[in-house]
């Protein structure tokens, strides 16, 4: 028997493989074609202080080997999660994460506040990276001084496990990791969209209602890789790798360049049983390598 | 439920130079219940620049063969590609997805379809007509050339049609045809799917005639099943996704 289990800090997951925000939705949407109770953790939905509407319909464009998004954080607001979304998803044993975004200090703060109590989420990824509001967002996650000061004011309210999510939009995301890790982060997660746009050229329009969106997907996975491969350099604190995921080997290779975790994002559009695809396939890859321990992979990366 | 799926396509037959009707055979697992007006997210693989699943409506399903048939128009990289699959080759589906039409509360129906927007209409007739209700088809087309399956729609109903050059039927669009000019419509409830501007003139003349009208949006998709928020509509409700409140609106609740 191998073990796939991993550590963020003080979260303890069964296996390395969760399920990134913004497609996922709350878990509920993926309940017909796997068992949620498997996956490592689940990050839910963008959550703000208010209901947010998002943006205008276009939100999506297809592009090579992935996809613009603009969604612009559609949802309920925090307290509508508690009341209506909460009661129906925390009985999922697994780790509920639950995405924190917004446009001033003070909305995150409030909004860890009131995740904070809720006894079922042992744990925020605060987004500081979404490329999709005009107001703040990612403003937060591409300047080092206001990434540390939002995470700082979080983590003086915050007591559970406080993961930030970084932007790829930077010119160097190692300063900002080791920013975050010095204002309390419990872990780091990346990346986030990369900045695009796509145009139709019969229509010589903007495909997006917001002209430019955020890139995910396969397309993005070997800068995905690099940052992490990056990060891990930088910092102590653990990290959870993302973009293009798309199979247990790309899992691996984000494992191999130093995270502890992966989310899986895109991929569940294409395939929505491929989050326990992957756990299979890296329970495989240790069985075939006789590793005993999902753990033995972590920065395995042979460089000389 | 929501299902995933692989099928074996058992026929492809082509109707016109661009739609072809796929008949699909499902594998050990037995076909779920299918609303009419629900969809499959279907993938298309080995298509250039082909990523994500496309959507397409159930066009017919036959429970005693377990088959589902898809009405394909040939619009771009991955229809065209998928359209050229040969039989025995095969497809993977996530569905049944979607809230499809209702049943309607009066018995004078009239379903309006345009372009490949007639798919979903063929099922909802089908399933009409075992309800007791005499389905009667209005197909607006381009030309004569891209009328599909007449025979099909036939065996359920009266069918109409229009056509923009007036190579069949009335010369013109939908809205042109006899049936809809009259002071007093003879039916009480539209169902509709196809080009936007045809469905909101047809919203339009509901409510001028105060009439019931089911429109079906064909909005973009990522995931089908709710998850990424992409494919909203905007409703009195607020934004609404088009793969899990619809396809199938209510042409008052939105806001066009
Ligand atoms: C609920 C629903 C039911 C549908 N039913 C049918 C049907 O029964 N038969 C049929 O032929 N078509 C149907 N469509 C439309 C069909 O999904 C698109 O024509 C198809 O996705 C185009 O793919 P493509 O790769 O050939 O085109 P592309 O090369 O990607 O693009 C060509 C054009 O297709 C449209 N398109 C592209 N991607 C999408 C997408 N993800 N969703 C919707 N439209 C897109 C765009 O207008 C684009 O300009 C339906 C759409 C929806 C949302
Ligand atoms: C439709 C969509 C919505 C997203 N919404 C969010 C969000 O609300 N919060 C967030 O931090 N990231 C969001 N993301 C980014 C993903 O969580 C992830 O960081 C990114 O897509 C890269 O991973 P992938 O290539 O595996 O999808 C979204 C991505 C997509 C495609
Ligand atoms: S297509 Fe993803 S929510 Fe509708």
């Amino acid at each position: 028997m191998v073990d796939l289990s991993v550590k963020l800090g003080s979260l303890e997951l069964k296996n390395p493989v969760m399920t990134a925000s913004g497609t996922f939705g709350y878990g509920e949407e993926y309940e017909d074609f796997i068992d949620i109770h498997s996956l490592g953790g689940i990050v839910v939905k963008g959550t703000t202080l208010h209901p947010r509407q998002g943006n205008d319909y276009p939100r999506m464009a297809e592009t090579p080997m992935g996809m613009l998004n603009a969604v612009g954080l559609q949802n309920v607001g925090v307290d509508q999660f508690i009341q209506s979304i909460y009661p129906r998803i925390k009985h999922y044993k697994t780790n509920i994460l639950v995405n924190v975004s917004g446009s001033t200090v003070e909305e995150y703060v409030e909004t860890a506040e009131k995740i904070n109590e809720l006894e079922s989420i042992p744990g925020i990824e605060l987004n500081i990276s979404c490329p999709n509001v005009k107001e703040g967002g990612m403003a937060f996650g591409t300047s080092c001084p206001s990434a540390i000061a939002v995470t700082s004011a979080v983590r003086d309210v915050y007591k559970k496990h406080l993961m930030v999510k970084l932007s790829p939009n930077v010119t160097s995301i190692a300063e900002i990791a080791k920013g975050v890790e010095g204002a309390g982060a419990d872990s780091v997660s990346l990346i986030n969209t990369l900045l695009g746009m796509a145009i139709d050229a019969h229509s010589r329009r903007p495909v997006l209602s917001t002209i430019t969106g955020g890139l995910s997907g396969a397309a993005v996975k070997p800068i995905a890789l690099r940052m992490v491969w990056q990060v891990a350099n930088a910092v102590k604190i653990p990290i959870v790798g993302m973009g293009g995921i798309s199979s247990a080997e790309d899992a691996i290779e984000f494992m191999l360049a130093g995270a502890t975790a992966v989310e899986i994002g895109t991929a569940n559009f294409i395939d929505p049983r491929i989050t326990i695809q992957i756990i299979d396939g890296i329970r495989s890859y240790l069985e075939s390598h006789q590793m005993n321990s999902v753990q033995n992979l972590i920065g395995g990366l042979i460089t000389e | 439920m929501k299902y995933i799926h692989d099928f074996t396509i058992v026929s492809n037959e082509r109707q016109t130079t661009d739609f072809v009707v796929l008949t699909l055979q499902a594998g050990e697992a037995p076909l779920p219940e299918i609303h009419p007006g629900q969809f499959a997210e279907v993938r298309i693989d080995g298509a250039p620049g082909v990523y994500l699943r496309r959507p397409l409506s159930i066009h017919d399903v036959d429970y005693d063969k377990q088959q589902i048939k898809l009405l394909v128009q040939e619009v771009g990289k991955g229809t065209k590609i998928l359209t050229q699959q040969a039989v025995g080759s095969m497809v993977n589906m996530v569905y049944p997805l979607g809230k499809g039409y209702d049943l309607p509360d009066s018995k004078r129906v009239l379903l309006v379809g345009g372009g490949c927007g007639v798919a979903p209409l063929l099922f909802l007739g089908r399933h009409l007509k075992k309800n007791g209700i005499s389905p009667r088809f209005l197909i607006g087309t381009r030309t004569s050339a891209n009328l599909v399956r007449l025979e099909a729609y036939n065996e359920l109903g009266e069918v109409m049609v229009t056509t923009e050059d007036g190579s069949a039927g009335t010369k013109g669009y939908v809205i042109n045809h006899p049936v809809m000019r009259t002071e007093e419509p003879d039916f009480d409830w539209i169902y509709t799917c196809g080009p936007e501007p045809m469905m909101k003139i047809l919203a339009k003349y509901a409510d001028h005639h105060d009439l019931t009208c089911q429109v079906s949006l064909e909005n973009h998709m990522a995931c089908g099943i709710g998850a990424c928020l992409c494919c909203i509509a905007p409703t009195k409700d607020g934004n609404k996704c088009t793969c899990t409140d619809g396809p199938v609106f209510d042409s008052k609740y939105l806001q066009w």
